[in-house]
């Protein structure tokens, strides 16, 4: 049963939903525009009898966050891209030592200490690696509040299902809005024995150790191989994507988060001009929806594909690869913290139906 | 309606970020989708501020506004940034005790109030921006005034019931403007 809808922003709702997951630990450092992440957690963990602690700084609360999921917790942390940055050791961590933990990236604009809004410039930094050594996190891309709640929720499902960082990304305008959002009476929570959890269990002689490091070449590297199986898994069951009105699409669109909002507004407005535009949104950016991407590129009604992000051109590789020369792709972004116009998008829909543009595409 | 988007603007403290939220409140009262978006930032008491809210019976595209049905300025920079972020034929609801030069745009409406003049009558300068949100609603029916006044009683804590009826009053003062 859905409660009634309540007005509340975004930043807000991804901690209440991680304490409706059961997420008893929060640990982190505040940086704008993700500080209301905290703000509610300071407040309301102390109601629930969880754990709160403003760290020292970033490193610090991934190293927390590192030691609660060692000892079977449910844990978060938040950041903003600059402390998201800092925290890549310990997600490398995380990853070798196969722990379970929910990561928010509210992403601004970089590189550097760069600026406050909003900005999509760290979408190679989350799906591509980030830390070092060869590891993924699953990475999921709400796009309204609603869907941060929903998706935070499932986030730690997931992690506790496949022991991996569960990343979520957003940008300061998802952190920042307030939109309706109906909770559920209930969490759909799966627990997972963690057998491995090093929690002190009395009387057991097996002792519990968790790490990452494996000197012998060969015990690492079977080790590596059982996580390249793993992520095999993930791959294979848990693509997200939501496909906006494909059929007969002309031009597809491919957008995440808040771009893909501005572009549906696109989407109408091409219709008014007898343009059929649809729209491939990933959800989970990793594992990215490749066959999805694919199938479209198949049709014969979709020409062309424009990818729209706020930065210089990243998710376009792996939406190319999808493609995979069958149709061209083209590109419209903007930089800096800055949000494409409506218009802009459609310009360049409409330059690609006339076939006015080259391919790949500018600013 | 669909996507029906109004940028507030003026200084910080004024009361704008809160007015948004009022007006979303009323709208999601109605039932209606409604999405709120604040400048944010460096933003302080005397700096400017701004929001931006969507109401639609329709899931909403996007909360980011470029071209507003209305804008709701409380000073001179807002109304000469924001005059360029208006649909053709938009309304402009300007408070004139604060603002003395009217938008250079010919084809919007304007609606001149005295918005902090009524307010300091009403012994509060945050009225200001509700006489604005009155003037707004009944000039372009985006929510009712029973949705207004519904939806404070729902997300104000019931020690501050008291302050409804004057936040009424402010209401009606501006409602007054849209005819």
């Amino acid at each position: 049963m859905a409660q009634k809808r309540v007005l509340m922003k975004g930043n807000e709702v991804i901690a209440e939903a991680a304490i409706r997951a059961g997420c008893r630990n929060y640990f982190g450092y505040p940086i704008t525009p993700q500080t209301e992440v905290m703000h509610y957690m300071a407040k309301k963990m102390v109601q629930v009898g969880g754990n709160f602690v403003q760290a020292e700084s970033e490193v610090a609360a991934i190293n927390m966050v590192y030691g609660a999921a060692a000892a079977g917790f449910r844990v978060m942390t938040s950041s903003s891209s600059p402390g998201i940055s800092l925290k890549q050791e310990g997600i490398s961590y995380i990853a070798g030592a196969e722990l379970p933990a929910v990561v928010v990236n509210i992403v601004r604009a970089g590189p550097g200490l760069g600026g406050i809004q909003p900005a999509q410039g760290d979408y190679f930094q989350a799906t591509k690696g980030g830390g070092h050594g060869d590891y993924r996190n699953i990475v999921i891309a709400p796009a309204s509040v609603q869907e941060l709640y929903e998706l935070v929720v499932e986030a730690f499902n997931l992690a506790d299902k496949y022991r991996m960082t569960c990343m979520i990304v957003g940008d300061g305008t998802l952190g920042q809005m307030m939109e309706p959002v109906a909770f559920r009476d209930e969490e759909p929570i799966v627990n997972v024995e963690k057998p491995w959890a090093a929690c002190g269990r009395k009387g057991d002689s097996f002792h519990h150790t968790v790490t990452s490091i494996y000197i012998d070449p060969d015990v690492l590297e079977k080790k590596n191989l059982e996580l390249q199986d793993k992520y095999k898994i993930v791959e294979a069951n848990e693509v997200r994507y939501e496909a906006i009105n494909m059929e007969d699409a002309e031009i597809v669109i491919t957008a995440f988060a808040t771009c893909s909002r501005i572009c549906r507004n696109v989407i109408r407005q091409a219709a008014e001009l007898g343009i059929k535009v649809g729209m491939i949104r990933p959800i989970t950016l990793w594992p990215f929806p490749y066959k999805a991407i694919s199938e479209a590129a198949d049709m014969s009604s979709v020409k062309a594909f424009l990818d729209v992000e706020l930065n210089a051109g990243q998710m376009i590789e792996d939406v190319r690869l999808g493609a995979n020369g069958k149709k061209p792709v083209y590109f419209h972004g903007r930089l800096g913290g800055n949000l494409p116009m409506q218009k802009e998008i459609l310009d360049k829909i409409v330059a690609i139906h006339e076939g006015k543009i080259t391919e790949g595409g500018n600013f | 309606m669909i996507d029906f988007s109004v940028i507030f603007a003026g200084f910080g403290g004024q009361g704008i970020l809160s007015a948004g939220k009022m007006a979303a409140e009323a709208a999601l009262y109605e039932g209606k989708e409604v999405s709120w978006f604040p400048s944010y930032g460096p933003e302080m008491r005397g700096g400017t501020a701004n929001c931006s809210v969507v109401f639609s019976d329709e899931p909403i595209g996007s909360p980011v506004v470029n071209d507003a049905d209305v804008v709701i300025c409380l000073n001179q920079p807002s109304m000469e940034k924001f005059e360029k972020q208006l649909k053709p034929g938009a309304l402009m609801i300007l408070d004139s005790s604060l603002i003395k030069t009217r938008p250079t745009r010919t084809d919007i409406k304007v609606i001149a109030m005295e918005a902090s003049d009524i307010a300091s009558e009403l012994g509060k300068m945050m009225f200001a921006p509700i006489t604005m949100l009155g003037c707004m609603a009944t000039a372009t029916g985006c929510f009712t005034r029973d949705s207004f006044e519904k939806s404070l009683y729902e997300i104000l804590p019931e020690r501050k019931h008291n302050l409804i009826p004057i936040n009424m009053e402010a209401f009606d003062r501006g409602a007054a403007f849209a005819k």
